[in-house]
């Protein structure tokens, strides 16, 4: 056994402690991802899970259109990439052709909430056995900035200059507590990674909803709050800040719906 | 023994593609091609297969996107409105270089347009459809037997170029019972090592993606993507010529049009005409040096389509003819033969042909 407290002070007979390694999940390459934004820590928070559960080798991404367009080349896993939307329509027929792989989408606000909302309800409703990572920052990033279906009301964008108007653009969508009254949606949570308490909680989460579809609960989703520093127009702490100040107030955290499920039998 | 059944158009489509063994059909309803979803919805789930009602033609679409990225025979089929919502899936398909079997039994447009025959949608198929450079296999049956014959070429043909093909057949043909023989050897799927399956004991992982954000390397995939289509019209030209060496006029025509147009040639022939009929049974590729031939022999063409007249342009293109007519229908209506033969007349004694739409 390694002696913990050594840290930092090894000698050259002891054999240097392993505290850091890249995830077994993730590729060892440079992001893509502005400074502060979130894609990377959930990117690594999924890749661990996938790890732990030992089931790197048959799981599959299907990526969306968005900032995470390029998400495979950060996870070490076969991908499909998604028309904007349509992941949920994707991991559908991955799921079925492939039953037993480990299958979910990675989307955005943008993806999932607007364009791709018909899709991401009926994957729900027909209970289709994947996980989905939505990543809810309430803008479009990649496209520099643009009002998104959860973008706060008063939120300035580059498509909502004068600040989001209720009257004119309605309230924004909480997309989990909709999918959530679906039968076929068995685990619904929204979390967040904008400090270590709730990146912990943040994986937990994720874990529950990976190990839901390998027992073949039905459908599970992970909404996770996530900042976009740069198309907010905010420094990487102020905007850790707007998540858990503004973004959590109008999207509350927690478990939104955990399903007791009885055992399947094939 | 070579086995027989009667069947309906879009029954007989739903058949060879289990027998070609697509077991993965995803689609939405829409007449007048629902017989094929209800035909794979009923025999899908006991032959092992997987029929899926999306909820959308455009979820439809994306799922096929998905099976054929995992590596299995998949299809999806609907009529005009609803085919022209798949563009986009169909775009990115091509672009991701993944086999797959797309129906599209035509009805009349534009808009929602009727739920009558039509074959308005030539320029869709044959000329790209959704965004970017891409080419569809477009098949185009006039019989039952051939929509059961060009099912199973349309499943080989995309795993072979690895490509989306397109049967465009038409609402007369999807509704219309015929004799079929269901005899056909299946050749078997070829490995696909390119498929997603999740990594397994694989060293590297396949992704299947159709951005590029590089110049060259997307510049290179579209280079890669023209030298499949100009090898599909090097090997996969088809055609049938029926009396085209001595005639005066050749009908060109395809699909049910064709069926109207070998009537009324033997109407013409019977009359002691000089008249054959030229029909394309791959409309991508056009089989454009067979048909340039015909123009070193013949005095004249009559293109009948129900449409405004769009394969006449590429008749036109191919043969260099100042003496190329056209006589269309469309709303849902199709010419009677007795109506070809008046045209052929008209052209025979140097009138105007009196088409309704051009």
């Amino acid at each position: 056994m390694q002696d913990k407290t050594s840290k930092g002070q090894l000698s050259v007979q002891q054999t240097p402690e392993k505290i850091f390694a890249i995830t077994e999940g993730l590729q060892d390459t440079p992001t893509h991802y502005c400074p502060g934004c979130h894609h990377g820590v959930i990117h690594r928070l999924v890749a661990e899970v996938v790890a732990e559960l030992d089931v790197l080798n048959k799981t599959i991404l299907v990526e969306p259109v968005g900032c995470s367009v390029l998400a495979h080349n950060y996870f070490k896993m076969d991908c499909v990439q998604a028309a904007h939307g349509r992941a949920p329509a994707v991991a559908t027929a991955v799921k079925r052709v492939h039953p037993d792989a480990v299958v979910f989408t990675y989307q955005g606000d943008g993806d999932l909430a607007a364009i791709g909302c018909a899709e991401i309800i009926h994957a729900a409703m027909r209970g289709e056995r994947f996980t989905t990572i939505f990543v809810n920052n309430a803008i479009y990033g990649m496209t520099g900035g643009q009002m998104a279906p959860t973008t706060l009301e008063g939120q300035v964008t580059a498509t909502s200059p004068y600040g989001r108007s209720g009257a004119h653009a309605g309230a924004p969508i909480r997309m989990s507590e909709m999918l959530a009254t679906l039968d076929g949606a068995k685990y619904v949570a929204r979390v967040a990674v904008n400090t270590p308490a709730n990146i912990k909680k943040a994986k937990a989460a994720i874990k529950e909803a990976f190990a839901r579809q390998l027992r073949g609960d039905g459908f599970t989703i992970v909404e996770v709050l996530s900042a976009c520093p740069t198309g907010w127009g905010m420094s990487p702490v102020a905007a850790d800040k707007f998540v858990g100040e503004s973004l959590m107030k109008y999207f509350p955290l927690g478990t939104i719906k955990a399903a007791e499920v009885e055992t399947h039998g094939a | 023994m070579s086995e027989k059944v009667l069947m309906k158009g879009n029954e007989a489509i739903g058949e060879a593609a289990i027998r070609a063994g697509c077991l993965y059909y995803f689609g939405y309803p829409i007449t007048p091609q629902s017989e094929l979803p209800e035909f794979m919805a009923r025999e899908l789930p006991k032959r092992g297969g997987i029929f899926l009602q999306a909820e959308s033609e455009l979820a439809s679409i994306n799922m096929v996107y998905g099976a054929a990225a995992c590596g299995v025979r998949a299809m999806t089929s609907s009529s005009s409105p609803g085919f022209s919502l798949k563009q986009e899936g169909i775009s990115y398909l091509a672009a991701g270089e993944l086999p797959c079997l797309l129906v599209n039994v035509q009805r009349g447009g534009p808009g929602l347009g009727t739920i009558q025959p039509g074959q308005a949608d030539y320029f869709q198929a044959t000329k790209g459809g959704g965004h970017g450079d891409y080419r569809l296999l477009v098949l185009a049956p006039d019989s039952v037997q051939e929509m059961y014959d060009l099912t199973l070429l349309g499943f080989e043909l995309a795993d072979k170029y690895r490509i989306p093909a397109l049967l465009l057949s038409d609402g007369a043909l999807g509704q219309m019972m015929e004799a079929v023989r269901l005899d056909h050897e299946v050749k078997p799927v070829p490995d696909k090592p390119w498929a997603v399956t999740g990594r397994r004991d694989r060293e590297t992982l396949n992704v299947v993606q159709t951005l590029s954000l590089d110049k060259d390397t997307l510049e290179e995939h579209n280079r890669v993507l023209q030298d499949k289509y100009a090898l599909l019209r090097k090997n996969e030209v088809r055609y049938e010529a029926l009396n085209t060496e001595d005639a005066d006029l050749i009908l060109v025509a395809y699909g049910i049009s064709a069926r109207i147009a070998k009537s009324a040639m033997a109407k013409a022939r019977a009359a002691g005409l000089k008249v054959g009929v030229f029909r394309p049974i791959t409309l991508y590729p056009f089989p454009e040096e067979a048909l340039y031939e015909t123009a070193q022999t013949t005095k004249a063409y009559l293109v009948t389509e129900l449409s405004c007249g769009q394969m006449v342009e590429d008749v036109e293109r191919v043969t260099h003819s100042q003496q190329v007519h056209f006589y269309g229908r469309t709303g849902g209506n199709l010419p009677c033969a007795d109506e070809l033969f008046d045209q052929i007349l008209r052209i025979m004694q140097g009138k105007e042909v009196g088409g309704r739409a051009r």
